[in-house]
């Protein structure tokens, strides 16, 4: 394994991209990205093997897809400083003419993404079916799949939690941001949700369970959910806290789809440690 | 060159019965056609492909926005998925997982749609979709096809596995004439010329191309010389074909059984209005939903039948007269 030094500074560089993107075009979603980043980390600089050079069809790759598009910057952030495209295209999130598209998109040609997703609920499916194709092709690699949690009030996602067990999709591993927060409220009050492991279990997935803001904890568990081969997908529900990272944004909506101003961003930034060197950017 | 007096009834089967051997022939061919189907196997006429290649048939349920997503990553890693169900829920209902998970992210996914419009008959309403062309004409770079007989859509399904990209593929359920020559090439965005005629332009697709044949030949006898082409292919349409014919006779009539806005007859006139401005009929449905009934007594009821296109012809050449 990696330092984990080493990566928790990787991770303070990415939650500064996040800051810095969502800042300089004054929208997006730094909220849910925050929360998110120890994941991405975990999986692009230590679970999976993947290939920055990029081929769409990663015969012999482990693959990621975010179905929680509204996310992008944390995305597009680990894809940049993974060596998928240059750290400085960063600076042009939800510019025109850019490929780092409000909501990842296939469209532009970024490499590292394999499908668009903003509209919510489709990943699940479309992984499921990248997990079968691997099957069917012999090859053994891993496919994740990370939705919200009010993400899984879309009607598809049953669909899909039908269909993976059914079909014995033991190289699916399905994450859920657990963080108890959307765009309206607390989860709770918009639409409860409930137990996942106890519906999933029910479904006929494998549950596991990892606080997503403890790095070594989601490597370990990324690994095992990895490695798992018994005719079962897995479904890890991952507790995590939306804005991890800046005091002020920690465990509310507020800040799910708002840009900070100046003097937010540069508190903000000041809780965060430059460790690789931010992108190029005026003003900030 | 084709002509009226080459297109005669050779038999009678459904187009969805020319796409269960079109997918056998694609499969055949390509060893990454993969068939997925929401709980309608037997509709579409499949079982030839299934029990040849039962690894590479995916039974997905009811389920037909999961279908469209797992196609999505089933295109991702290199398959040639062929998801099937019936048009009404190959369309409208998972028109956001098509826009997102396969347009928009430029997969190679063919959305294979039988029972379209009003023929699939006494189930009525709810599955007789006459929207379908027109939603997928609209989603940037979607191929839409919708073959006439057994043999064309049997060479459609071949041609989509051939071709890259997202494409629509639109058939259905009653049995029908026979009556492509089976040499016939197909070629996507090719117009096919059924007969050369010099008084007016019929531009049919689907089943209705049979129905454009049989009033070409009564138009005929009565002295009115058809210009007749099938335009199998609605996009991208053959605007060259499209111009020519309209140029030469100034009198355009088009027939589909698809609502009036949005189908074939729509994008014969945004390409002549632009090029070739047009006196035009539509026979295509006229903005309503169906109803149960007998495949041929709907088409009938819903002014889409043989005298329905032969009035069309009467209206559009006394109009440019």
């Amino acid at each position: 394994m990696a330092d984990i030094q080493e990566l928790k500074r990787v991770a303070s560089q990415v939650r500064r991209d996040i800051i810095r993107q969502v800042y300089l075009c004054q929208s997006g979603h730094p909220g849910g990205a925050l929360g998110n980043t120890d994941l991405l980390v975990a999986l692009f600089f230590e679970v999976m093997k993947h290939d920055p050079s990029f081929n769409m069809e990663a015969h012999g790759e482990d693959v990621f897809f975010l179905s929680n598009g509204h996310i992008s910057p944390v995305l597009y952030s680990v894809l940049a400083r993974a060596g998928y495209f240059p750290v400085e295209e960063l600076k042009t999130f939800r510019a025109i003419n850019s490929r780092l598209q409000g909501h990842p998109t296939t469209h532009e040609g970024l490499p590292g993404v394999r499908v668009a997703s903003g509209s919510l609920g489709q990943g699940v499916s479309v992984a499921s079916g990248m997990a079968l194709q691997k099957r069917m092709d012999g090859d053994d690699r891993t496919v994740f799949v990370l939705t919200g949690d009010g993400e899984q009030q879309e009607g598809q996602i049953w669909e899909a939690a039908l269909f993976a067990p059914h079909n014995k999709l033991e190289n699916l591993v399905l994450i859920i941001d657990d963080n108890g927060q959307q765009i309206d409220g607390p989860t709770s009050e918009v639409l409860q949700l409930g137990s996942f492991a106890d519906k999933y279990a029910a479904f006929g997935w494998d549950i596991m369970e990892m606080d997503g803001n403890n790095l070594e904890e989601t490597i370990e568990v990324l690994k095992k959910a990895q490695a798992k081969r018994n005719g079962k997908p897995t479904c890890i529900v991952m507790k995590t806290d939306m804005g991890m990272g800046v005091d002020f944004m920690v465990g509310t909506h507020h800040w799910h789809g708002k840009a900070p101003n100046e003097e937010q961003a540069i508190n903000a930034l000041g809780q965060l440690e430059e460790t690789l060197g931010d992108f190029p950017a005026e003003g900030i | 060159m084709l002509s009226l007096d080459k297109l005669q009834s050779t038999g009678k089967k459904a187009t969805r019965d020319g796409f269960g051997a079109g997918l056998k022939a694609a499969g055949d061919q390509h060893d990454n056609v993969v068939m997925l189907t929401a709980d309608l196997r037997g509709s579409m006429k499949s079982e030839d492909f299934i029990n040849t290649y039962p690894d590479r048939f995916i039974q997905v349920g009811i389920s037909e926005a999961n279908m469209m997503g797992l196609a999505s990553g089933l295109a991702t890693g290199g398959k040639i998925p062929m998801t099937t169900t019936f048009a009404n829920f190959s369309t409208g209902r998972v028109y956001d997982q098509i826009r997102q998970s396969i347009a928009y992210s430029d997969k190679n996914v063919k959305i294979c749609a039988s029972h379209a419009g009003l023929t699939l008959g006494e189930d009525g309403a709810t599955h007789q979709i006459l929207e379908d062309i027109g939603m997928m004409r609209m989603l940037p770079g979607m191929t839409v096809i919708n073959p006439c007989d057994y043999n064309q859509t049997k060479a459609a399904v071949q041609a989509i596995a051939d071709h890259h990209g997202p494409c629509y593929l639109r058939f259905g359920r009653p049995s029908w004439p026979i009556f492509i020559p089976e040499d016939t090439k197909f070629e996507i965005g090719k117009a096919l010329h059924l007969n050369e005629g010099s008084d007016v332009s019929i531009f049919a697709t689907g089943h209705l191309v049979w129905y454009a044949v049989e009033a070409a030949r009564q138009l005929e006898e009565g002295g009115i010389s058809v210009d007749l082409i099938n335009i199998h292919t609605i996009k991208p349409l053959d605007e060259e074909a499209v111009i020519a014919s309209a140029k030469k006779t100034g009198a355009v009539v088009s027939c589909e059984e698809h609502n009036k806005y949005g189908g074939l007859g729509s994008a014969i006139a945004e390409c002549l209005s632009k090029h070739q401005p047009t006196a035009q009929e539509y026979v295509a449905t006229d903005d309503t939903f169906g109803e149960s009934g007998e495949a041929e007594e709907l088409l009938e009821k819903y002014g889409l039948g043989v005298k329905d296109i032969v009035a069309a012809v009467k209206r559009v050449v006394n109009r440019r007269d």
